[in-house]
Parts: structure tokens; C-alpha cells; sequence
């Protein structure tokens, strides 16, 4: 990782010297003492502590300058950049907002949040399969988003990877699609189990497809009785009141005395 | 495959912890990994064989506690074990339960020298 980012932590490890002095037989007609020396290094630390380390610097930068920053998880094509366009369209005399795009390949999502006029900068993970708290620090230190705003981080579109690492982000939003089956919660629960808001988009599709709104509640609850839920759909705009309500509520922008 | 990001951060600390013991060598590395943490052992030997190719770990050996999952219900404090994020509590059937063990994913010790 790069120097500016403080990665380099000093975290507290604590050693444990032993050596071992035995006497040593040999083939040979006499005997000596070896000194044998290991160190064990007691090192106890979490694997991500390094993202979660740069993480938590997001989320202080996020909170001291009162940014939402939203993370939005879901499987490709569950409508995540869709339901940004409509929403930035739709919100753009309210609040000032950003996006981080993250895809493997190509910057056609930026260019569909572009034409919005939101200023996007795109994460190409190349064989990555996920966004981590280091991407988002650069793509967040080039973009220098204003206090009161809303930052949308558009993760790659996978169910798995991306619920390991944390963001920074203040909510986590997972988006599915009723294309999709009703019992995906529990195919894929630890995304379902990290988030805060499940947005079920498509919801005009319903007629055309096998897809139960109970169930899929039902199972998302089992994996995570806490998580609300949001049925929208971005062609109709169904739905979509609730979900802004939903964003003012959390931006809490301090009024103007 | 986010397991392979999880080995490269694996290799870092090593790297870093063997650096500041003025080590050259890891005999030895001791991993907790929870059955609940997101880790799929198969991708995870994948991804180890290739990642620590000429780095410290190459020819270290390799010891894994696998830590099963516990839960314990939120409504009727029963603790027991846990295969699935999904799981209700088996004594009264609710699914307000926390997970206590089994999302370790840690470097728990280096032997060096």
C-alpha cells in the first residue's frame, strides 16, 4: 500500500524469546551444548486490519464533513447504476451528490452517471472482485466531495466478495431484483447479513415472473431480522418516494437558522 | 475470489511483523479462520499455493485452527452451535441470534528466525 495512507500501524505485537540449551549428543566420542534460537511472534491481528484501519479514516472523514456515504451492493445487473440515474435525476435540486463506480472493466457506468451531470469517478478493479477502503480513500481524495452531500459507492456487482470489506460507509444497501429468485437471501447471506436496506427493484416485472415478496422478506429476516426493506422500480418509478424519504431522513442536513 | 485479496494481506503482515523482528525466515504460521468468516477453504489453498510463491511464507508450514461457528439467541440467551448465518435459535425457533464465534479470521502467531 501506498505511503500516504498510514498502513504502515505500529498495532502492538509482544514476543516470546526461547532458546534452547540441552546437551547435544553426537557420534562422536564427546558431548557439547547448541543453542537452537526461534522467535515466536505473537502477532494476533485480523487479517483485514488493514482495510479496516483505512476504513474507519473514511468514516471519520465522512462523519466530521456530515457525507452519507452509501454502499451499493447487489449481483450485476439487479439495476444498481438504474436506480442511481433515476435518483440523481430525480434529487438533483436537493442535494449535492456523488458517485464511486466500482466494475471490473470499462467506464460505461461513469459515463451513464456523467450524463446525469454528478461527479463520478470510476474503480476499475481489474480481476478484482471488490471494492476496498484503500480504492475508495484515493477515489475519495481525488473527488473532494463538499460537506452536506450524499456519496453513493457503486461496489462491483457480486454477492459475495464485497460483503467482507468495509468501506467506511454509514449504511450498506443491497439491491435485488424480483428477476432474480425470492430465495437469494439465503444462497448469499452474509451480504444480506451485513446490510442495513434491502431495495427490491423491478417490482413492474412482478406479474411476469415467479417471484414471491413474501418469501424473499421472509428469507432475508432469517439471515437478518433487523434489515428494512424498500420495493421500488425505476421504469415505473413505483416505490421511489419511500426511498428518498428514506435518503433525507439519513442525511439530516442541520437546517439554515 | 476474494480469498486471494485475503492471502496477499496475510503475506503483508508476515512481511511486516518478520521485518520488525529482523527475521528472514517463517518456519512456521498460525491462522484462526471461522467457519462463519466468508472464507472457502478450497479457493483459499488456490490461492495460497500460488500467492506465496517467492515471499517469507513459501516454504513456511501452515497451521489453521478452524474455529466453528457459536451463536447465542437475542430472546433466550441459549448458546449453540451454528453451521449458517440463516440458522434459528434451536431452542425457541427465532432468528434474533448473534453470532459469537466463528467470524475469526486472524493471524494468530509467527515462528520465525
Amino acid at each position: 500500500m501506498c505511503a500516504t495512507c498510514g498502513c504502515d500501524a505500529n498495532a502492538s505485537s509482544s514476543i516470546r524469546q526461547f532458546g534452547e540449551n540441552h546437551p547435544h549428543p553426537h557420534d562422536h566420542d564427546h558431548s557439547h551444548d547448541h543453542t537452537h534460537s526461534k522467535t515466536i511472534i505473537e502477532v494476533e491481528k485480523d487479517v483485514l486490519y488493514e482495510n479496516n484501519l483505512l476504513a474507519q479514516r473514511n468514516r471519520g472523514y465522512f462523519e466530521a464533513k456530515n457525507i452519507l456515504a452509501l454502499n451499493l451492493v447487489s449481483s450485476p445487473g439487479s439495476g444498481k447504476t438504474s436506480l442511481l440515474e433515476r435518483t440523481l435525476t430525480d434529487l438533483k435540486d436537493q442535494f449535492t451528490c456523488y458517485v464511486i463506480e466500482g466494475d471490473q472493466q470499462t467506464s460505461r457506468d461513469a459515463d451513464r452517471i456523467h450524463a446525469t451531470g454528478t461527479r463520478v469517478a470510476q474503480i476499475n478493479t481489474g480481476k478484482g472482485c471488490h471494492l476496498d477502503a484503500h480504492m475508495i480513500l484515493h477515489a475519495v481524495q481525488g473527488m473532494k466531495p463538499a460537506e452536506n452531500s450524499i456519496l453513493f459507492i457503486e461496489n462491483v456487482g457480486n454477492l459475495v466478495c464485497p460483503a467482507m470489506f468495509d468501506l467506511g460507509e454509514k449504511e450498506r444497501v443491497v439491491i435485488i431484483s424480483v428477476t432474480e429468485g425470492d430465495d437469494k437471501p439465503i444462497k448469499y447471506p452474509d451480504m444480506f447479513h451485513t446490510s442495513t436496506l434491502c431495495i427490491i427493484n423491478k417490482i413492474d416485472l412482478l406479474p411476469y415472473v415467479p417471484f414471491s415478496m413474501d418469501k424473499v422478506k421472509e428469507h432475508a429476516r432469517q439471515v437478518n431480522p433487523t434489515l428494512s426493506f424498500l420495493e421500488v422500480s425505476c421504469t415505473s418509478g413505483e416505490g421511489l418516494p419511500a426511498w428518498y424519504q428514506w435518503l433525507k431522513e439519513k442525511i439530516q442536513v442541520p437546517e439554515q437558522v | 475470489m476474494h480469498e486471494l485479496s485475503i492471502v496477499m494481506s496475510i503475506i503483508r503482515i508476515a512481511e511486516t511483523e518478520s521485518a520488525k523482528n529482523n527475521a528472514i525466515k517463517v518456519e512456521e504460521i498460525e491462522l484462526d479462520i471461522g467457519a462463519l468468516s466468508g472464507i472457502e477453504m478450497t479457493a483459499f489453498d488456490f490461492a495460497w499455493q500460488q500467492a506465496v510463491r517467492a515471499t517469507l511464507l513459501e516454504h513456511s508450514k501452515r497451521k489453521i485452527n478452524h474455529i466453528p461457528g457459536e451463536g447465542q439467541c437475542m430472546d433466550c440467551a441459549a448458546l449453540f452451535p451454528m453451521q449458517q448465518l440463516y440458522e434459528p435459535c434451536p431452542v425457541c425457533g427465532e432468528h434474533f441470534v448473534s453470532v459469537q464465534k466463528g467470524k475469526e479470521l486472524r493471524v494468530k502467531s509467527l515462528v520465525v528466525n
